[in-house]
């Protein structure tokens, strides 16, 4: 009897001390993919700084890849808790205004992305160059046409759920334009398998499910950076690398524009984008004062750089996909 | 017939079962009233149908022609632990999927045993990931139900035409032929049909194992129209498919599948003259070796891994659990709330009201049921606030049908023994329930129950068209944690899911026992 007065005291208490808590500070709910939030990802450090500044409880909310975000916030329509979604990126900007879930931000900075950022929705928070990673022991091929000869394996992303699978999709395209059902047809035999996102494509290259992944040219300085181990490197394909700007974006309906917008500010401060490169391994939007860390000048930089306007990707994100689901489901 | 034999009430069963009509039948509607049948199906969908048939046939085939040699030596053995192995081949039925999966993976995975062995060895490695990786789990989990199945056929030959066999000193090839043939023309039918059935509505396992275009079933495609594209009109049309498929089939098997018997082990002796030499020995117990290792050896990498693994969870696996553990046991209330009302009504009536609802929750998916109730509920109220009642009633309703096939055959039997005595004494409503139907059904009870706590427990189907990380049931964390490649603590979370699921079906069926009178 005296453990469960105690019991009913503690959890009372508990439950007291949670309500207060919840009461006593806003709370800023934020959308985001699930290797933003993991342990090993921006997100602790990221809510760390940020409560310390803000005055409030951040809710990072990891939900799956970047491009079943957007599918998400359109079957929660206005009724969504969210009030921030961090991780589209520029082949979703278009498809995200069409939802008109999101309001314009009045956040600029002073951006070192490879193009001019003029968007009045999406702030970009950091970016890089799509690129398959593979150990440096690999005669990789240099093209898409000679990894289709070859018998290299590689593991890819969904393009329906995954930003990486979209750029994939995008790239090809910026790339072959008419030909690209004739490259993913001979890509086809290549493909390992198809990953709902970008975690689970990674894993499985890690675990030797394959010799490729599609990833990012940064993606080896995690492995030199966080595990000293340089075994790692990313091809260079002559056609060009298909570029990734990750934004995010404030929902119309948010009951915390004030600290949405603050949010948005911290993320493109000097704070937060040095925690980016070696957390979330891309390039910072602006690049900090301290330049970037040691290790990314050892990272391959491509000759030439893709990347298909933002209003002009859902056309031709149609067309590619209905190619890419009918080659790989001979 | 107009006279009752006994004074059940058949307005709850009326009730229930029209209820459960009703919960289908307007899921049916919303996904019918949104099909974008416009649209057409594209090149892909029909990649999804054709992926989901020849898989479910490929699974069906070689589960039921591996069976076959593995049913037949269990049949002509007698060796110590072999009841032991009986009941274990119905393990799989209450085994999460996923937790499977994960077995599977650790051994005939790309990092597995098996490749290690094949490494060693100097051949090259398979993968299990696309329409081997699919057959394959499909086989694991329904080779054991097929073997039940034909183990029963086999102890339906009456042990005389054995005895007849010898003495006119037939071969056993002869044997096979005159006595085994015909009894396996009769069940093979029935069991290619009901495993067939069965993985055409795999969602799961294609989830997990298979996912790219080339390797998508019907259920999956609906969920990635849904969750991907956000595309109700598309998911509903696919769901029509799945449903007029899976209808047709279901349809066709419940004409042709055997009886499943339930309970214990089938152990009744049956001396084989015919099966006495050594060369028989030696390949009878390497069947029954090797099929005990394909069903042991990947349960034996869950736990082994899993123990390593206890360490390495999160937090929110704690907090999956207990949301899996509610969700099971308001599943097993559910249940029981609208079976035993309408087997009442069945065995009192002796319609046939039990095929009907079999056929329905049979074609009637998950995902089809989920779409259906979100596009209702989504102008009404936050679908997402309601992911885990939905699960609830989705988990009851697919237990439904395996409940009512063991329920009523015991219900039938109390109402012809005793309805006339206690329609003499007056026994009706709730005493009639209490002193008569429920002591002599409490093992099936149990049964049933248990059945569905563990299907419930480790159910990874609607969950995912509502998933949210504050509501996430185990499976569902499972699949994010190995999503994340986070496997440790996966592996940790399939140990604690398959102890649930195990547990809960432990003590639901030894409490329908403890002390029970019949």
């Amino acid at each position: 009897m005296k453990y469960l007065t105690f019991a009913t005291a503690a959890l009372l208490a508990t439950t007291f001390h949670v309500t207060t808590a919840a009461a006593e500070l806003p709370q800023l709910t934020v959308y985001t993919y699930d290797s933003f939030v993991s342990d090993w990802g921006p997100g602790p450090a990221i809510e760390t700084a940020f409560e310390a500044i803000c005055a409030c409880d951040l809710n990072l909310v990891g939900l799956g890849d970047g491009a079943a975000l957007l599918a998400r916030l359109r079957l929660e329509g206005a009724r969504t808790q969210a009030d921030l979604v961090l991780g589209l990126d520029t082949s979703l900007i278009a498809a995200a205004k069409e939802t008109g879930l999101f309001r314009e931000t009045a956040v600029r900075a002073e951006y070192t992305l490879p193009v001019d950022w003029a968007d009045p929705v999406f702030v970009p928070f950091d970016w890089g160059y799509f690129a398959f990673v593979h150990n440096r022991d690999l005669t990789a091929p240099t093209n898409f046409k000679a990894l289709a000869e070859s018998d290299v394996s590689i593991v890819i992303q969904d393009p329906r759920s995954s930003t990486p699978g979209l750029g994939l999709l995008m790239w090809v395209k910026a790339a072959y334009g008419d030909e690209a059902p004739a490259i993913w047809a001979a890509l086809a035999d290549n493909i390992v398998t198809v990953t709902p996102g970008w975690s689970e494509a990674y894993g499985l290259f890690l675990e030797g499910e394959a010799d490729m992944v599609l990833s990012y040219t940064t993606s080896p300085a995690y492995h030199l950076i966080a595990e000293q181990d340089d075994s790692k490197t990313a091809a260079a394909f002559d056609e060009g690398h298909y570029m990734q700007i990750e934004v995010m974006g404030v929902l119309a309906g948010t009951d915390q524009p004030e600290l949405a917008e603050a949010f948005m500010a911290f993320m493109v401060s000097d704070a937060a984008q040095t925690i980016l490169p070696t957390t979330n391994w891309m390039y910072p939007a602006v690049t900090p004062a301290a330049g970037l860390p040691a290790g990314f000048e050892t990272l391959m930089v491509p000759e030439k750089a893709l990347l298909i306007p933002a209003e002009e990707v859902p056309a031709i994100r149609e067309e590619a996909l209905a190619e890419w689901l009918t080659a790989l489901s001979r | 017939m107009a006279h009752r034999a006994l004074a059940i009430s058949t307005k709850a069963g009326i009730g229930a079962a029209l209820s459960v009509v009703a919960l289908i039948t307007l899921a049916l509607g919303a996904v019918i009233s949104r099909a974008d049948a416009g649209a057409g199906l594209g090149p892909s969908d029909w990649a999804a149908i054709r992926f989901t048939v020849l898989q479910a046939a490929c699974s069906a085939v070689v589960s039921v022609l591996l069976a076959v040699p593995v049913a037949r030596a269990l049949a002509r053995r007698r060796f110590a632990g072999r009841a032991a192995l009986v009941t274990l081949l119905g393990a799989p039925f209450i085994l999460p999927t996923i937790v499977a999966v994960l077995g599977l993976l650790a051994v005939f995975g790309r990092g597995g045993w098996l490749n290690g062995g094949l490494g060693a060895l100097g051949l090259p490695p398979v993968s299990l990931y696309g329409f081997h990786g699919v057959v394959l789990a499909h086989v694991f989990f329904n080779m054991p139900l097929a073997t039940r199945l034909l183990l029963q056929g086999w102890q339906s030959i009456p042990s005389e035409r054995f005895r007849l066999s010898a003495q006119l000193r037939l071969t056993p090839r002869a044997v096979f032929l005159a006595v085994e043939m015909p009894m396996l023309r009769q069940i093979v039918p029935g069991a290619l049909a009901l495993v067939f059935v069965i993985c055409l509505t795999s969602f799961a396992v294609a989830l997990t194992l298979g996912g790219g275009p080339r390797a998508t079933t019907i259920e999956l495609a609906i969920y990635q129209a849904f969750r991907f594209d956000f595309d109700l009109g598309r998911a509903a049309l696919l769901s029509v498919v799945q449903l007029a498929l899976a209808g047709s089939m279901a349809l066709l098997a419940l004409r042709i599948v055997p009886a499943i018997a339930v309970g214990g082990g089938l152990d009744r002796g049956m001396p084989r003259w015919d099966a006495r030499g050594g060369a028989q020995r030696t390949v009878d117990l390497g069947v029954i070796g090797m099929a005990a290792l394909f069903l042991l050896v990947p349960l034996g990498a869950v736990v082994w891994r899993g123990l390593a693994g206890l360490d390495a969870m999160p937090a929110s696996v704690y907090l999956a659990a207990g949301n899996s553990i509610a969700v099971a046991l308001a599943s097993i209330a559910l249940l029981l709330a609208l079976a035993l009302p309408m087997a009442g009504w069945i065995a009192a009536r002796g319609t046939g009201g039990m095929e009907a609802v079999g056929l329905l929750s049979l074609s009637a998916s998950p995902l089809m049921i989920g779409t259906g109730w979100f596009i209702v509920i989504n102008p009404l109220a936050d679908p997402f606030a309601l992911a885990l009642p939905v699960t609830v009633l989705v988990n009851a309703m697919m237990a439904l049908p395996f409940a009512l096939r063991i329920l009523v055959p015991p219900m039938r039997d109390a109402v012809q023994r005793y309805g006339r005595l206690s329609a003499m004494l007056g026994l009706q409503g709730w005493r009639l329930w209490r002193v008569l139907l429920l002591p002599r059904l409490r093992a099936q009870i149990g049964f049933a129950a248990g059945l569905t706590g563990a299907l419930s427990m480790g159910d990874l189907g609607v969950i995912a068209l509502f998933a949210d990380p504050d509501r996430a049931t185990l499976p569902l964390a499972m699949a994010q944690l190995m999503g994340a490649y986070r496997m440790e603590a996966a592996a940790g979370a399939a140990l604690v899911l398959l102890a649930l699921s195990l547990g809960i079906f432990w003590i639901c069926d030894k409490g329908g026992r403890w002390r029970a009178e019949a």
